[in-house]
């Protein structure tokens, strides 16, 4: 038995610019066990809620990230319509499916590229980025943001996208369904990858499932479950089915990613299918006085927002839960018994957004 | 493996033309929906206050008695929130982004006197405008 060190890593660190401090005990070149800290960007955003109206409110929630913010928005503003028994038109459900499963590409396109970056293979980066560049005018073109949309609003949507736009972008997302499966290729085929993912951070079902792994985490190690089955959204009239396999290591975690991003494709060219024509929104006024939950299913994982209303125009108290905060004990546990090298591969791997964690 | 898998895409991609733009030299295309930055029609402004009241960051600050409008550019988000409340819709979302400076930008708009109230005769008009 070699002697035990700890090496600080993070919050500055080579994998990504999010603030996660990790002391790692090492012995020979081996983590024997990762002490996980959080805290260093705490906005304080959930006590805004105070101090913003509830309608204000959604532009500073779909502000806690900037990768899954329209998620964050459509979560909140369900919980809102929820506690205050709105129904939101037909219409806006699918548009907000669609800009959110564009997210869910741009999101998973922007963590595979992080990863190529991760292992080293930084043309492989560059395509996966310059693939994801497209969706990004996508969002441009249909709500003026490219990172943030302020779209969604409580009670529906604030902007239509016209026919000849949804035609277009069907046709965009076959077009990149193509140049996806040769980057696929490269990640799930081509043997330098092979060797940097497979048997890398294995997390077995049992534990995912104890450990309450969420997202693309847990359904890489065989956990069927999805917020899109039962969540909001209209995907049950889309015929969706979660993406899950066995492997339970790095690989596949970029596996299920990649076929997530395959699924989008097809539910994004079904939504614009069966899109019906109507209203947008519904009017809302009046206080908040109920309280709910809703679920979502991020890019990351399940995410849970909260909302209370006190017959003000301000809520009592707001809560969002994030996919990285329910993934921080399964990323404990793959650590233990890894190569020092294979930290920030294993960091990476949960799609860590601290920002999104710490709000 | 002598030849990886990506060497035909990055061939390919070598003898494009580059997928980015020389940004500040050869300006950018703006959307027609692109959220760039607020813009005012100061004649239309009836000084209402509702887009400092209601703007997320609190970067509007309307000064009724010196008739100013007044926004930090910085401290802006560009959510759309005051062009949507606007009752006169007076406030514009334009296209280009404000350009990047080593100081916060705050910008004053003076607000004409509504022309009707100078003239005595069209008082007829004024509770339309209320």
């Amino acid at each position: 038995m070699g002697k035990r060190t700890i090496i600080p890593f993070g919050p500055q660190h080579p994998v990504l610019p999010e603030p996660i401090h990790l002391d790692l005990v090492i012995e020979d070149e081996r983590v024997v066990e990762a002490i996980p800290s959080i805290g260093f960007i705490h906005r304080g955003l959930e006590k805004l809620v105070e101090k913003k109206e509830y309608t204000e409110m959604v532009y500073v929630i779909e502000r806690v990230c900037g990768i899954c913010s329209f998620g964050h928005g459509w979560g909140y503003c369900a919980s809102i319509e929820g506690a205050m028994d709105i129904e939101v038109p037909a219409r806006a459900e699918y548009l907000r499916t669609i800009w959110h499963e564009l997210s869910r590409i741009h999101s998973h396109l922007l963590w595979l590229g992080l990863t190529a970056d991760g292992f080293g293979f930084e043309s492989l980066f560059m395509h996966c980025w310059k693939v994801r560049e497209t969706i990004l005018d996508i969002f441009e073109k249909t709500t003026g943001g490219r990172v943030i949309f302020s779209v969604c609003k409580v009670g529906g949507v604030k902007k239509d996208i016209d026919k000849a736009t949804l035609r277009e972008i069907s046709e965009t997302v076959t077009k990149i369904k193509s140049e996806i499966m040769e980057l696929a290729d490269v990640f799930l085929e081509d043997n330098s990858v092979k060797n940097r993912l497979c048997g890398v951070g294995y997390l077995s079902k049992e534990d995912a499932m104890e450990l309450c792994a969420v997202g693309p985490m847990a359904r890489a190690s065989g956990v069927r479950m999805d917020m899109r089955i039962d969540g909001v959204g209209v995907y049950n009239e889309l015929g969706f089915e979660p993406v899950t396999t066995d492997e339970g290591d790095c690989y596949g975690r970029v596996k299920v990613r990649i076929h997530e991003v395959y699924q989008s494709i097809d539910l994004i060219k079904t939504a614009i299918d069966l899109i019906p024509e109507g209203e947008l929104s519904v009017p809302v006024s009046g206080p908040v006085t109920g309280e709910y939950i809703a679920r979502l299913e991020q890019p990351r994982g399940e995410a849970f927002y909260y909302a209370k209303g006190n017959g003000t125009k301000f809520l009592e108290r707001m809560r969002v839960r994030t996919p990285t905060n329910m993934n921080i004990p399964a990323l404990v546990k793959t650590l233990q018994g890894c190569d020092l090298a294979d930290v920030p591969m294993l960091v990476l791997t949960i799609d860590p957004c601290i920002s999104c964690t710490e709000r | 493996m002598l030849v990886s898998k990506i060497s035909k895409l990055v061939l390919r991609s070598l003898f494009k033309k580059p997928a980015t733009l020389m940004y500040p030299v050869i300006p950018r295309e703006w959307q027609e929906r692109t959220r760039g930055h607020i813009g005012i029609v100061q004649e239309d402004c009836i000084l209402c206050g509702i887009c400092s009241k209601k703007c997320p960051t609190n970067c509007i600050t309307v000064d009724r008695n010196k008739r100013k409008w007044t926004i930090e550019r910085m401290q802006c988000i560009q959510c759309g929130c005051c062009t949507d409340v606007c009752p006169k819709k007076c406030l514009t979302m334009e296209q280009a982004y404000t350009t990047p400076e080593t100081f916060k930008v705050i910008d004053n708009f003076d607000i004409p006197q509504p022309a009707p109230k100078d003239v005595p005769v069209p008082k007829a008009e004024t509770p339309v405008e209320a």
